[in-house]
């Protein structure tokens, strides 16, 4: 049912590493962001946001900031157009229509502190941020609720009236519980009752940001024909459009989204947040109207990864194969439904291959901001759950992990906890690497005379990989070079994977291929960069176009030469006729030629694929910890990660360095710390404490290339699995090198410390014999 | 025929079963078949004609994006599979 390809042994342009095609402008400053814009007539807005988490906005007046000297507009909430409450996909996934209006600007209610509330546009971004100062709103505080337990209690303060929650099916009323799912599979109950071994273990987790330092930006201009522009840093202009249409009640084709560079997103800059408000600004002073988030507006209003508790139990038998796994996971969604409670189910055994399993997810609201997708979404958690208890199943057999890991792999063919079968992946090739890989085969220096102590650990991961929509333009310039137009987002050295591809078919440098991210209306439809689709997917479109142009390039061959179009042959960039050896062209002379050959020559492809080819990590860390201070080191960190193919070996090296450092962050550090009134009390980088240069080794990474047949050159997503294992992997390292097993992330000082003196305190009272 | 593995809140439809055996060519074709003999249960898979919001239909090993008009093989598996807004 689906197209294959089988592996070639030579690439010309595929596995290089030329220099990227943005690089110039970004080293000086001059590629535009969101924030750098200045259009004719611009103004600046300010946003109103709740001081409170959970309370009832009891009455608002803004007449003072409407009577405020350089005030040109104001809005709330009676500005949007009205909203049903109704599941419609807004392209970010299927989101509630109501919700997703009060997430962006709170009607009557507030479910998280930092909800919009209303918004100023004036003169200038000083008159703004006074001006809103003055629109008074009273609320009526109510109880906060902040974690899955608190809202899951009986009685507990129901955060969303209309909320109607899925129960395995049944509708809920009055409830914090959006959606309870289950996925089952074999008989549980046996399998344990086969077990040797059996572990069980709750965690719980904080929530965590995507920590981009572009904070949020969108300027806007609602023109008099009801047309709308948006320029905005986003991971997809066309999710942005289609997002603004539907809360704004507009035909697409009336919304017109510019892409600006992009400072990171991560996930995070999938949903629209300031987009929205300023072009209901726009809208009433009919100027263009710029908004900038603030630090501690991204950390308070902008999507997280959930938090939650999580418990897994696994039993092995005697031989060391696995027999059977549970897990319930409770996510935190925030003050709207939408965890991603959903890709967790996906993700957590995908590892192993175990015949009888349950998974039961629930997807929880709280008084937090609403989650948003964070680099391979849900995965992190599930993985830190399941990974830990293999750790410490691996102890109790005492199987040496990598062993065990390969004896119990999923392989092709192996159902995922939610089912599906695999297709073809590289999770034993990869655990094999990791065997062979420097870093495993060392021993570890345990002898310290400093009382520090010292570990290592080891965790696999798994990311599914999106496909999805995707769609260039390729154009042939007459000096030899093509332009490659194209609508994703490039975040992380895209523009050139994706011009590579190109190039690779075509027989030219990847330089020769000049990439150029256009607006909605400069290229048809892309999804969002995310998904770990973008090399893939719209690298596969690049492919397709390039195929298409190389053919247009022979009908047009033969046309000088006077030839039949099935008599031109093309090869390493030249082209030929079979029945005159002598006519020959490479592509830059034919491209010189092709002005009296039937004018410009341009070609599109477009794909709409499924899996990107899932993707499997495993990662080998060595800690040492201060026991007198409870500080951790990272000393030694090595990424072993199937790829597919490496298009850009340092750009997937790149990807696989920074998903470790953010999961090296998630588990050591971050952690939204939330106040018992539910304010986060670390909303700026000084007190969210994100790792820097100076806490980190080199991250050693080992490309490993196992061939996708699902794309032309082999390609597997790469972006997301590698934050997968890291908090598992870290958290394995310190219970070898301090004998405690750390069930809540961040593995903090204090917590280690906390966790030290619990067991001394174990250890002086167990009896001696 | 293509055997369907029913997500856990569709079972009752079905009479508890984890999996049931259809006929149909396409996808389309197994949920109407699907209905006939567990009436109700295509509630819950379409709306308006089409796959529902969120819903996910894996046929093989990967999910479809050909919607109702997705061919399937004699021993096609098909999964239906919520998704949650957030994990994309």
């Amino acid at each position: 049912m689906v197209a294959t390809f089988e592996p070639k042994k030579t690439y010309k342009v595929i596995g290089t590493r030329p220099i990227r095609h943005d690089g110039y402008d970004k080293v000086t400053g001059r590629a535009l962001y969101g924030a750098d814009l200045k259009l004719p007539g611009q103004v600046w807005g300010a946003v109103l946001r709740s001081p409170y988490a959970h309370a009832n906005i009891t009455r608002m007046d803004t007449s003072e900031a409407e009577k405020y000297p350089g005030v040109l507009a104001v809005v709330t909430a009676k500005d949007m157009p009205k909203a049903e409450s109704k599941m419609v996909d807004l392209g970010e996934g299927t989101v509630n229509e109501k919700h997703e209006v009060d997430r962006i600007m709170a009607s009557d209610k507030i479910v998280f502190r930092g909800q919009p509330v209303a918004a100023v546009a004036a003169v200038d971004r000083n008159t703004a941020e006074e001006a809103v100062k003055l629109i008074r709103v009273e609320y009526q505080p109510l109880q906060p609720v902040l974690t899955v337990e608190e809202a899951m209690a009986k009685g507990a303060p129901i955060i969303l009236p209309d909320l109607v929650g899925d129960d395995l099916g049944e509708k809920v009323k009055k409830t914090n519980m959006a959606k309870h799912f289950r996925h089952e599979f074999g008989d549980v109950e046996k399998g344990f009752s086969q077990a040797k071994h059996i572990v069980e273990r709750t965690f719980k987790m904080s929530m965590t940001h995507q920590g981009y330092i572009e904070p949020h930006n969108a300027v806007a201009m609602w023109d008099e024909d009801n047309r709308l522009r948006i320029w905005t840093g986003t991971q997809g202009a066309f999710a942005v459009r289609k997002q603004m249409a539907g809360i704004l009640k507009l035909d697409e084709s009336r919304v017109k989204v510019t892409p600006m560079e992009i400072g990171g997103g991560f996930g995070g800059k999938i949903p629209v947040y300031l987009e929205p408000i300023a072009a209901l600004l726009s809208k009433k002073c009919r100027r263009p109207v710029k908004l900038v988030m603030e630090r501690k507006a991204v950390f308070e209003s902008t999507g997280p990864a959930p938090g939650g508790t999580l418990r897994v139990k696994v039993g092995v038998d005697a031989s060391g194969k696995i027999t059977a796994a549970a897990s319930d996971m409770k996510l935190e969604a925030g003050g709207f439904p939408g965890s991603a409670v959903g890709a967790a189910a996906m993700c957590i055994y995908s590892p192993y291959n175990i015949p009888n399993t349950t998974i039961d997810g629930w997807d929880i609201v709280v008084n937090k901001p609403k989650s948003a997708p964070y680099r391979a979404p849900g995965a992190p958690q599930a993985h830190f759950a399941m990974e830990s208890v293999i750790d410490e199943l691996c102890e109790k057999g005492g199987w040496d992990p990598i062993d065990f890991r390969l004896k119990n792999s999923a392989k092709e063919g192996t159902r995922r906890g939610d089912g599906v079968k695999f297709g073809s992946i590289g999770n034993v090739d990869v655990l094999k690497a990791a065997s062979r890989s420097p870093h495993w085969k060392s021993v570890l220096n345990k002898d310290t005379t400093d009382g520090k102590k010292r570990g290592r650990g080891i965790a696999s991961g798994y990311w599914f990989n999106i496909g999805l929509k995707s769609a260039v333009t390729l154009s042939a310039n007459n000096d030899g070079t093509v332009s490659l137009v194209e609508g994703s987002t490039d975040i992380g050295g895209s523009r050139a994977s994706i011009a590579m591809q190109a190039a690779e078919v075509l027989g030219i440098p990847a330089l020769d291929v000049r990439p150029t991210v256009a607006d909605t209306e400069g290229v048809a439809y892309n999804d969002v960069t995310g998904g770990s689709r973008t090399t893939y997917a719209t690298g596969f479109a690049a492919y397709e176009a390039a195929i298409k142009m190389v053919e247009e390039l022979k009908a047009r061959a033969a046309r000088i030469w006077n030839q039949d179009p099935s008599d031109i042959l093309f090869k390493d960039g030249v082209f030929s006729a079979k029945k005159d050896s002598e006519l020959r062209l490479n592509f830059k002379e034919l491209s010189k030629k092709l002005g009296e050959t039937g004018g410009p020559v341009t070609v599109t492809g477009s794909v709409d694929l499924s899996t990107g080819g899932g993707a499997y990590g495993a990662h080998i860390v060595d800690v040492e910890v201060d026991t007198e201070t409870g500080k951790v080191e990272i000393l030694r960190y090595t990424i072993v990660q199937d790829v597919g193919k490496a298009i850009h070996p340092s750009y997937v090296e790149g990807q696989m360095q920074g998903g470790v450092v953010q999961g090296i962050g998630w588990a050591l550090n971050e952690e939204y710390f939330m106040t018992k009134e539910g304010t986060m009390a670390n909303s700026s980088f000084l007190d969210y404490r994100m790792p820097t240069t100076l806490d980190l080794p080199k991250i050693e990474t080992v490309i490993v290339e196992v061939f996708n047949p699902g794309h032309p050159f082999g390609v597997r997503g790469v972006g997301e699995v590698p934050i997968a294992p890291p908090i598992a992997a870290i958290g394995n390292a310190l219970h070898d090198a301090l004998g405690v097993r750390l069930v809540e992330t961040p593995f903090k000082p204090g917590r280690i410390m906390e966790a030290l003196e619990a067991q001394s305190k174990a250890a002086a009272v167990k009896p001696k014999r | 025929m293509p055997v369907v593995f029913l997500p856990f809140n569709l079972r009752k439809y079905a009479g508890g079963a984890r999996q049931v055996v259809v006929t149909g060519k396409t996808l389309g074709e197994l949920i109407a078949a699907m209905e006939t003999l567990y009436p109700g249960m295509s509630a819950h898979l379409l709306e308006e004609g089409r796959l529902r919001p969120g819903l996910v239909a894996v046929c093989g090993t990967t999910e479809t994006r050909q919607g109702l008009r997705q061919q399937l093989d004699e021993d096609t598996e098909v999964h239906f599979i919520q998704a949650i807004s957030g994990g994309a």
